[in-house]
């Protein structure tokens, strides 16, 4: 069972602000998805290897040549706030 | 009154009108939809279908018009995964398979109604509302591209394009009576394809008939050196357009008729399997062990994935902003209020099972869970040519009817997700109704071996009357 605490803590760390209300519903419904999730612990994985993923290509380089990329106006249209070409966020720290 | 087009349909009537016409008669038919499945009209479709008439003819898909699945960015047209994250964002850029269909002639319609960021199996989790099923409007069309599967199932699209994560193709196609195609992991670029769970997912498209998915797959398909899991691999689609499925070996895993199948799926499915042995093929009962392990591993690898994809939405670069004294909580303020609960939970249970002391116990005992799942095709896909079984254990459930039980409609997923966890392609077909609502049964093959379950869907489709049934709203 997953506390409210720990649903705080995690919308934190997922950068999700969770009101207290929203929290207890919550707990609820992530510990049910969770003890479904524990069933996993049935499976017998000793020297199994994770799979990330299953497309047979590892290490993909391209060669260094510089190539038209797109325009900062066209970038810049959709953010909120811009100033000088650059997007402005509140300060981080 | 809307009717069914393949594309050779839709070509015949250019040819004897204009692709103009065309164009026009689909968004007048739009224009009075009743099932919600589109999220906005394009304004630059008649212009697009202008192009094509005065390059006469020429392209794949010269003038053939197309409904493109919400996510998938296409230049100067807005693209919101159905979510209010994303409102008011206009891609400055096409995303691969936009570019190809534009090469081809085709015409985009406008954008489809899914499950807020692909995550449903209803298309009920969309800030634009549900859309209805066309065989029964207090019906979902399933999800997560449902509004795809359902224009087509409608008549307001002939083609349509989707994505693939879980069985995002594959179950609303089964549920609005359509066919539709997961490819193999790596055979369609996902180069502008707005991520859910990036080593899972492939852009698939949805049509009336099975030869028209392998025109659009000719389109679509192929190498982009912008995804880095793009494979270079040359396949003609269409040429596996072929009437003929004698001594082809078919494997019937006895884990997709589980618990909770539907009595009217099950016969349905069982009565396609007797046809493909009527038409020389064999069949034999194959075991995929770890099949009911698949789907607690692939909820836990999409949502982990899916928490670091949807970190970008934050409120800086696109979509709207709310204020806060510092940037960590203006983007917690601003994800609070514009992901929908679906989105939220996926993500907090994503960082969770990522986080200091859980990684263990749930992310990587759920890649090791994979690599069993993967073994399972393997193993049973060396001894027969492809899989069947139902691609749904039901029929298209009622609205509301699951919504506020997130693992009841997880659950639904049990038979499309093992395939996203192995990269292996499938496709669904009708093969029928149950209490008149359509039945889609599911044939998967090896990797890149599209082929295969290409001609044997396009062998059922020509020996069977199926793919004849059609919603009441539609000739």
């Amino acid at each position: 069972m997953i506390t409210k605490d720990e649903v705080e803590h995690v919308g934190w760390l997922a950068r999700i602000e969770i009101d207290d209300a929203d929290a207890e519903d919550y707990a609820v419904k992530l510990s049910s998805v969770l003890d479904y999730f524990g069933q996993l612990d049935e499976v017998d994985t000793e020297g199994v290897e994770p799979t990330y993923h299953v497309a047979d290509v590892m290490n993909i380089f391209r060669e260094d040549v510089v190539t038209p990329s797109l325009d900062q106006k066209d970038v810049l249209a959709n953010t909120a706030a811009e100033k000088d070409g650059y997007i402005k966020a509140p300060r981080i720290i | 009154m809307a009717e069914w087009l393949s594309i050779s349909d839709v070509r015949k009537k250019i040819s004897e009108s204009s692709a103009e016409e065309v164009t026009a008669a689909y968004l007048e038919t739009i224009g009075q939809s009743r099932i919600n499945g589109y999220t906005c009209t394009y304004d630059g479709a008649l212009e697009m279908a202008k192009q094509a008439d005065k390059g006469e003819g020429e392209g794949l898909l010269a003038g053939v018009p197309i409904a493109i699945k919400d996510n998938i960015s296409t230049k100067g047209l807005a693209t919101t995964c159905s979510s209010k994250i994303l409102e008011g964002y206009v891609p400055p850029y096409d995303a691969h398979v936009i570019e190809r269909l534009k090469a081809e002639g085709a015409v985009i319609l406008g954008k489809t109604n899914m499950d807020e960021f692909a995550m449903g199996t209803s298309t009920e989790s969309s800030c634009y509302g549900v859309t209805m099923n066309p065989w029964d409007l207090e019906r979902v069309p399933g999800g997560s591209s449902g509004g795809s599967a359902a224009v087509v199932a409608a008549g307001e699209a002939p083609i349509s394009l989707g994505s693939d994560t879980g069985g995002s193709v594959r179950c609303p196609a089964a549920f609005c009576g359509v066919v539709g195609l997961k490819p193999t992991y790596g055979a369609v670029s996902r180069y502008g394809l707005i991520s859910y769970a990036n080593s899972l997912e492939q852009i698939g498209p949805m049509a009336t008939c099975v030869g028209d998915i392998a025109t659009v797959m000719d389109v679509i398909g192929g190498y982009d050196p912008r995804d880095s899991t793009s494979i270079n691999r040359e396949i003609s689609y269409r040429d596996a357009l072929v009437d003929d499925v004698k001594g082809l070996k078919v494997g019937v895993p006895e884990e997709y008729f589980g618990e909770g199948v539907d009595g009217g799926v099950e016969k349905a499915v069982w009565d396609a399997i007797s046809k493909y042995e009527e038409m020389g093929a064999t069949w034999e009962k194959v075991s995929m062990p770890n099949t009911k392990y698949a789907l607690a591993a692939y909820y836990t690898i999409a949502m982990s994935e899916a928490s670091s994809n949807l970190a970008r939405f934050d409120g800086t670069r696109y979509g709207p902003r709310n204020d806060g004294e510092n940037w960590h909580v203006m983007a917690s303020r601003t994800r609070a209020e514009y992901f929908g609960k679906e989105v939220q939970r996926r993500v907090l249970l994503g960082t969770y099972a990522l986080s200091a002391g859980y990684q263990d116990k749930y992310y990587l005992k759920a890649l090791k869970v994979r690599t069993l799942v993967k073994q399972d095709f393997e193993k049973a896909l060396s001894n027969v040519d492809v899989l069947m079984g139902p691609t749904m254990p039901m029929p298209a459930f009622r609205i509301g009817e699951k919504i506020e039980d997130p693992l009841s409609l997880y659950l639904t997923d049990v038979n499309t997700v093992p395939m996203n966890l192995a990269g292996v392609p499938c496709i669904s077909v009708p093969c029928g109704l149950s209490d008149g609502l359509p039945v889609g049964l599911q044939i998967i093959g090896k990797q890149f071996d599209e082929a295969t379950i290409i001609r044997s869907a396009y062998a059922f489709e020509q020996n069977t009357d199926h793919n004849k049934a059609r919603p009441a709203e539609v000739i």
